[in-house]
This record gives structure tokens, sequence and C-alpha cells, in this order.
């Protein structure tokens, strides 16, 4: 399963509704704040990364569409040589 | 700064909270808990909920997260309480423990410095009866999660000195936050009234009038509440939710706030809510989290 399937899985069993990928879950009030923390841990363990203190940004956790960008931008390697990750 | 030193007694759920938002705010803390063990795991609770607050805060993001924690001093010596300048007590919801903490707290800080109690329904009055201060004793009601909360509901015990609520609201001030004052009478306004809904939300999944998803789900799409009363009652935590409504039961003494079975049955069984994984709803992050 892709990434934004596995993201999309959980958030469904989560929240119990259909979620379209660019909702804002917090805006529309799916969820409230406490559930931020979970969705954090959630993409950790799922996709064994660790958010950073500048990942922290709820702008990264508020929908399918950010959660899949976060995860991808976290587990991609980095770009070739010249483009050493800063 | 106004109390550039305060004491915050109890390292629990709520009373971590606080240590943190009065690190934050730039306080120096000395958090006192009787077990180391219960220490070690407010240090990294704390650090956990600064994760979070960054969520929502970029000046929390920004900030070292080390530096607000080596403001936090944990220790289970009252005797660094002697030059505090304020203290807020978050030990646990039962009249017996905070009556001798108060006692405690009288006889170590100097007479003329704020002892606050962060109770959800214990008599302000009672514990200041504990001490020989109680014009400086009053009740600061925090919510959580604390960092996010503007408002504190504020005290008044019978004795309480309008000076202690003016240097309360300007500590409150300091923190982003603002009491609304009232008087004492037990469980105040907040858990007066929540209590007794939370109470009879159980008693409806007791008697299977309907699941805790469906309980909550009418509170929040039908009446608009950020949160249904299950979802808060494991916010809270069972066990404090439970010893609460003794607490209230104890002081009204009309059968109101006598506790529904199945709340004494689930904190029996370790099901305490949001903090040990389970309590109405999982929260164990893997399984059907059942959020609306």
């Amino acid at each position: 399963m892709d990434v934004k399937a596995r993201v999309r899985s959980y958030l469904r069993q989560a929240v119990m509704e259909e979620v379209g990928d660019g909702d804002d879950l917090f805006e529309l009030g799916l969820v409230n704040s406490l559930f931020a923390l979970q969705l954090v841990q959630f993409v950790e363990n799922e996709f064994s990364i660790k958010a950073e203190r500048e990942d922290l940004d709820i702008v990264n956790f508020s929908s399918i569409d950010a959660l899949t960008a976060f995860v991808l931008r976290k587990t991609q390697p980095p770009p070739g040589p010249g483009h050493a990750a800063d | 700064m106004e109390f550039p030193n305060v004491g915050v007694i109890g390292a629990g759920t709520i009373g971590t909270e606080v240590a943190q938002c009065l690190a934050q705010a730039g306080h120096r803390v000395v958090l006192v808990d009787v077990e180391t063990g219960i220490l070690d795991r407010a240090r990294s609770a704390i650090g956990e909920n600064l994760r979070y607050a960054s969520l929502f805060d970029a000046g929390v993001r920004e900030a070292s997260h080390a530096g607000i924690l080596s403001r936090i001093d944990c220790t289970t010596d009252y005797g660094l309480l002697a030059d505090i300048d304020l203290v807020v007590d978050n030990s646990t919801e039962s009249r017996p423990i905070k009556e001798e903490v108060f006692t405690r707290l009288d006889r170590i800080c100097p007479p003329d410095r704020i002892l606050a109690a962060n109770t959800s329904a214990i008599s302000i009055t009672r514990l200041a009866g504990a001490t020989r201060r109680p014009d400086r004793v009053i009740g600061v009601h925090f919510m959580n999660p604390v960092f996010r909360k503007p408002v504190v509901e504020v005290v008044k015990g019978w004795h309480t000195s309008d000076a202690t609520v003016e240097a309360v609201q300007g500590f409150l001030g300091g923190l982003g936050k603002r009491g609304v004052v009232t008087n004492d009478m037990p469980g105040f306004v907040s858990n007066r009234v929540l209590m007794l809904a939370i109470n009879e939300a159980i008693s409806v999944v007791h008697d299977r009038v309907a699941t805790p998803a469906d309980v909550d789900e009418i509170f929040v799409k039908c009446l608009a509440h950020e949160m249904g009363p299950l979802a808060t009652a494991d916010l809270i935590g069972l066990d404090t939710v439970l010893r609460t409504l003794d607490v209230l039961n104890e002081s009204y003494g009309d059968g109101r706030f006598r506790a529904c079975p199945l709340l004494r049955q689930m904190v029996d069984a370790g099901l305490r809510g949001r903090k040990s994984g389970k309590g109405f709803f999982d929260y164990s992050g893997q399984q059907g989290l059942r959020w609306t």
C-alpha cells in the first residue's frame, strides 16, 4: 500500500467518516486539536520517521495530502550529489 | 517578572502541564512529588507536551526545549520550597491529602506567600483552614491542555483577600491567561455542572441506552460541543472524575453526585482514560480510534 493509501486508511478508521485528500481535518472539525499529537505519533510509528522540531507545524498534519507530502519528504533519499541535504 | 520562582506540587497530568506552562513563560519551577519515578515520567511527558505545543505555537517550536526543561527542578524535597514566591498545588484530588499538603506548605513557605490550590472540587475555605494564612489561600483551577486554555477558574475562599485575587490575576496574566473568579462551593462552577453530565453520560452507557461513540456524537454534532462528555472524561482521567464525584457526593450529601458503578469498575480495571491508553475510547494509536 502506498503512503497516501495508508494515511487515508488510518484516518478513515480514526475519524469514522470519509475524508477528502485536501480536507483540513482541524478546520472542518473532523478531529479536535488533541488528535494532532496522535497523528504525529501515527506517522512516526507507521513510517519509521522522526518529526524534528522544525517539522512540528500543524500545516504538515492537517490533511491527507499534507501528511503524505510530509512522509515522502522524510522518507525519500536526499537528491543526488551537489544537493546535499541541508 | 513577578513570582520568578514558583513551586508546583504534584507531577500528575495537570501538575506536569502547569510546570511546563510556567517554564515556557520564563518562571523557574520547583516540581515536587512523593516519588522520583513520577518525576522522571513528568520530565519525559513535558518533552512530549512541548512537541505538541509546537504544532500550534511557533514560539514554542522555535524556543529551546532543553532551555525550558532546564528551568524545572524535579525533587521529592519540600525543603526546596523555603524561598519560593508562590505555590500551585496539584496534589491528588483527595481532601485529607490536600489538607496535609497545605499544612506542610504553610510550615515551609514564608508567611506572606500565596498558596494556590488546583482542585476540581475541594473547598478552598477548608484547605485554607489547614493553614495560618487563610487570606493567602486561593483556588486556581487549570484545565488541560493547560497551555491551550486561556481562562482559569479562580476560586475565592471565605477568607481569601482581594489583594490575593489581584496578585493571582497578575500571575495568570503573565502566562497569557485570565481568571474568572467564582465563590467557593464544592465543584465551583465547572465541575459542579460537568461532573453531573459526565456521570449521567456514563449511566446512559451502563444502561445500554447508547454506545460511547453515539453519546459523544450527539453532543458534538447536535449540540456543537468541541468534545463529548465521555471523551472529556477520558481526557480528565477516569480516576480523577471518580475522585471528584466522591468529593462532591461527600460535600453535598444528597445523592446527586453518587458515581455510576460502571465508572468505579472501569477505574478498578485500570481503564483511566487517555493517560492509560484506554477509557471509553482507545488511545493506543493503532486500533480504531473513535474520534469525532
